[in-house]
């Protein structure tokens, strides 16, 4: 038969699509019935920003747990396993969240995710992942959406919530700041409300003189800024990303506002912030000492700052950055990564040698974990949120000094109460013990 | 499509499906849904995703195509336009509860709206002016969502969550859901293409040649050419407002973050990949932009390089391909078909 000029253009189509599309198919796939999980090997996968907007610190958290990850592969694994993380680029565009998501379900057959990042991004394939009940451990966001065992039981999240580090604020700034006048500069979006709810519970409504809120991805705060130094407040808390913790700064320096600055844990890390303060005067022609600039700062932390090299657990994830990635910095963003591959290290264990993903969430929802921590997770059956609190932390000569004990509390209307146990040392060759 | 007509000796004796536009598109339609769904059926159910985000790439590259190449209008801002029907898709099937088919019809009909208003501007202007407002579009509209009076219905900058439609359960518990979402792509593409190949045909896109070869003889010989360049701006809207509500249901989601001016250049670059003005060409177009990026990472994961470089592999392949087809078809992929078609026409006469 001979086809005539056009239905060959059709079949000529269909067919290279065919070609194409199967080219990408196939890939791996685990060998027994658990998807990722073979004897020697567990394969897990994440997205986030390597790329975009949203990738300065955020990007080095991939080949932080990677590295994390290396380490206890070097040890021996756990069970017999080496832990090999996939990690892909979504540069913070949730459409490339979804597909990059079903592609390591899918087709890279990925035993979980695990610290997949952010909130605009994670909360799209939160029902696929539930619905094919992979694990989605420690999504890497403050978002409280992830605590919902009843709706998402295969979710759950890693770091305290932003109300609860809003509680822990807003508990010191009215204790250590009575009387003082307060304003909140928050990002537009869930992450400065549900700050602002926690600091609300605390902070005397009368004080708080003015509220502004920015847009992330437009960088002139200057009607915000000028409008909380009119307000006269004496006190600022930052629900801010870095970048924004910086631009307050620099923004205010140029009015000559000098208040006490008050930030919750995503934008106080002083590295990243002193940084980024030293970029962005560069590029308007001006030249400062970051770490000066950010002398003071207070906020909550539950980690160990990177800093504090007495920590066991600061030596531990220095050494594992000085072998597998020296060239990134050691920064805030690094510990993070690197403590919930800990994290998921010590599930794993507790998971024990015949591993499933029900197992793991057994394992997860037994509780108990404790780990680089500076307070306990609220993991259990009930409640899949994170970290319950943080320690006031102040930056004094560049670095953070913790201050008091660790204080815990819920997102609900319970109290701040002060947390006693010790941080357990962490183990000489990194791996969690049995 | 936009050959010309075959010569007229051979029209009497060409078989009737040759003879009439209508009945040849209408075959070439059906071979088109034969075409995918044998291709569904043998994909697996991560194929059928991409399957499913070419098919609603290809219908946004074709309204472009049909805006760019038939009326010569170019618009730097068909992302925001995807945005508009992805929005009304979401908020309807989340809030509304309608079902999915008048989901998409309103979809179409709603961003086909704004685009006349748009067209109505656009006629006014001309070249750079028009990419400019445009480009404006593009970046402006999507932050829509975050203003403060539209925040709670839009979901600000974290967006709407969209459920999946679910297969019907006549096809089998086990049917997959990728599966499901590429059929319902595939069926709009193939109407889609349908319709705008007999548009083509018609008086509507005649005029639009003409509007586009030049406007004053357009003009002369009695065509209106600013109604000529709005309808083809409403029409063009329409099939990204089509593509957007095929986004949301495929993706879940309609949110600032994914309508990025990036999406609109892609839908450019697949036009001009697949070459302007050709249907066939936007469906190559969107085969590339679609799995392109994803080839790319993953090979660029696989050579484990250092991230500064990994992180830029794929644009650099995107502007080598780029490069690569201009060069060597410059009218578009399809140009290149076209050639090779006809030499190995010309090889079997011979």
């Amino acid at each position: 038969m001979v086809l005539s000029r056009r239905p060959r253009t059709a079949v000529a189509l269909t067919a290279a699509l065919a070609l194409t599309l199967t080219a990408c198919g196939g890939g791996g796939s685990g060998g027994g019935s658990t998807p990722g999980v073979t004897d020697t090997d567990v394969l897990i996968g994440s997205t986030l920003p390597l790329t975009g907007n949203a990738a300065p610190g955020y990007s080095e958290q991939g080949p932080a747990a990677k590295a994390m990850f290396d380490y206890i592969n070097a040890s021996g694994g756990i069970h017999g396993r080496k832990i090999n993380l996939k990690y892909v680029d979504d540069a913070y565009n949730p459409a490339n969240t979804v597909t990059l998501t079903k592609q390591l379900v899918l087709e890279d057959k990925v035993f979980a995710m695990v610290g997949a990042l952010g909130t605009p991004t994670h909360t799209k394939v939160v029902d696929f992942l539930n619905s094919s009940r992979v694990p989605d451990l420690f999504v890497a966001s403050g978002c409280t959406c992830w605590d919902q065992p009843d709706k998402n039981p295969y979710t759950y999240g890693w770091q305290p919530d932003y109300t609860v580090e809003g509680k822990i604020l807003g508990d010191y700034v009215a204790k250590n700041f009575a009387d003082k006048k307060v304003a909140y500069f928050y990002q537009d979006d869930d992450f400065g409300a549900d700050g602002m709810k926690g600091l609300d519970k605390f902070i005397d409504q009368s004080l708080v003189v003015s509220r502004q809120p920015y847009q992330p991805g437009n960088t002139d705060v200057a009607a915000q800024v000028s409008a909380i130094a009119r307000s006269g407040a004496e006190v600022v808390v930052l629900e801010t990303i870095p970048a924004y913790t910086a631009l307050f700064k620099l923004t205010a320096l140029k009015l000559g506002y000098n208040p006490q600055l008050v930030a919750s844990s995503v934008g106080a890390d002083p590295v990243t912030v002193a940084g980024l303060l030293e970029n962005f005067a560069k590029q308007s022609g001006a030249s400062v000492k970051g770490s000066d600039l950010v002398e003071g700062l207070v906020s909550s932390a539950y980690l160990p700052a990177s800093s504090n090299a007495q920590n066991s657990w600061i030596q531990l994830f220095k050494k594992v950055h000085d072998t597998y990635i020296p060239n990134l910095p050691f920064d805030g963003n690094v510990i993070y990564a690197m403590s919930y591959a800990y994290t998921f290290a010590q599930v794993l264990q507790a998971a024990g040698k015949d591993l499933t993903r029900q197992g793991l969430i057994d394992a997860l929802n037994k509780g108990g974990f404790t780990g680089p921590g500076l307070v306990p997770f609220r993991y259990g059956p009930e409640s899949h949120a994170g970290y319950t609190g943080g320690q006031i932390s102040t930056i004094r000569g560049g670095q953070q000094v913790l201050s008091g004990t660790p204080l815990t509390t819920d997102d609900g209307d319970g109290p701040v109460v002060p947390y006693t146990q010790p941080q357990p040392a962490a183990p000489a060759n990194g791996v969690p013990a049995a | 499509m936009t050959e010309t007509q075959a010569p007229q000796r051979e029209a009497p004796r060409a078989p009737l499906w040759r003879r009439s536009t209508l009945l040849r598109h209408a075959c070439f339609a059906v071979l088109g849904l034969l075409g995918f769904w044998l291709l569904s059926i043998a994909l697996d159910p991560f194929a059928n995703l991409q399957l499913a985000q070419i098919a609603y790439t290809a219908i946004a590259v074709a309204g472009l195509t049909v805006l760019s190449g038939l009326s010569g209008q170019i618009s730097l801002g068909h992302g925001a336009f995807v945005a508009v029907g992805a929005y009304t898709a979401a908020l309807l099937l989340e809030n509304a509860e309608w079902s999915l088919a008048p989901v998409l019809v309103v979809a179409t009909a709603g961003t086909a709206l704004v685009g006349t208003l748009v067209g109505v501007a656009a006629a006014r202007l001309r070249g750079p002016y028009l990419a400019g407002a445009t480009l404006a579009l593009a970046v402006g509209l999507p932050s829509l969502a975050d203003y403060h009076g539209l925040r709670d219905l839009l979901g600000g900058a974290n967006g709407l969550i969209v459920s999946p439609p679910v297969p019907p359960l006549s096809l089998g518990e086990t049917f997959p859901l990728e599966r499901w979402q590429s059929w319902i792509c595939g069926i709009c593409l193939v109407v889609v293409l349908f319709l705008l190949a007999n548009l083509s045909r018609s008086r509507l896109g005649r005029d639009m040649r003409l509007v586009r070869e030049d406007e004053d003889a357009a003009a002369l010989s009695g065509v209106h050419v600013a109604r000529t360049q709005i309808l083809a701006f409403c029409v063009s809207a329409g099939c990204a407002g089509l593509a957007g509500g095929l986004f949301a249901i495929v993706n879940n989601l309609a949110a600032p973050g994914a309508f990025t001016l990036a999406l609109s250049l892609s839908l450019l670059t697949a036009a001009v990949l697949g070459g302007l003005g050709s249907l066939a060409g936007a469906v190559y177009g969107a085969v590339i932009v679609t799995l392109l990026p994803n080839w790319s990472t993953d090979l660029a994961q696989q050579a484990d390089l250092p991230r500064a470089v990994y992180a830029n592999i794929p644009l650099v392949l995107y502007g080598l391909v780029l490069i690569l087809v201009i060069l060597a078809f410059p009218g578009g992929i399809q140009s290149g078909v076209r050639r090779i078609g006809r030499l190995l026409r010309r090889n079997r006469k011979n």
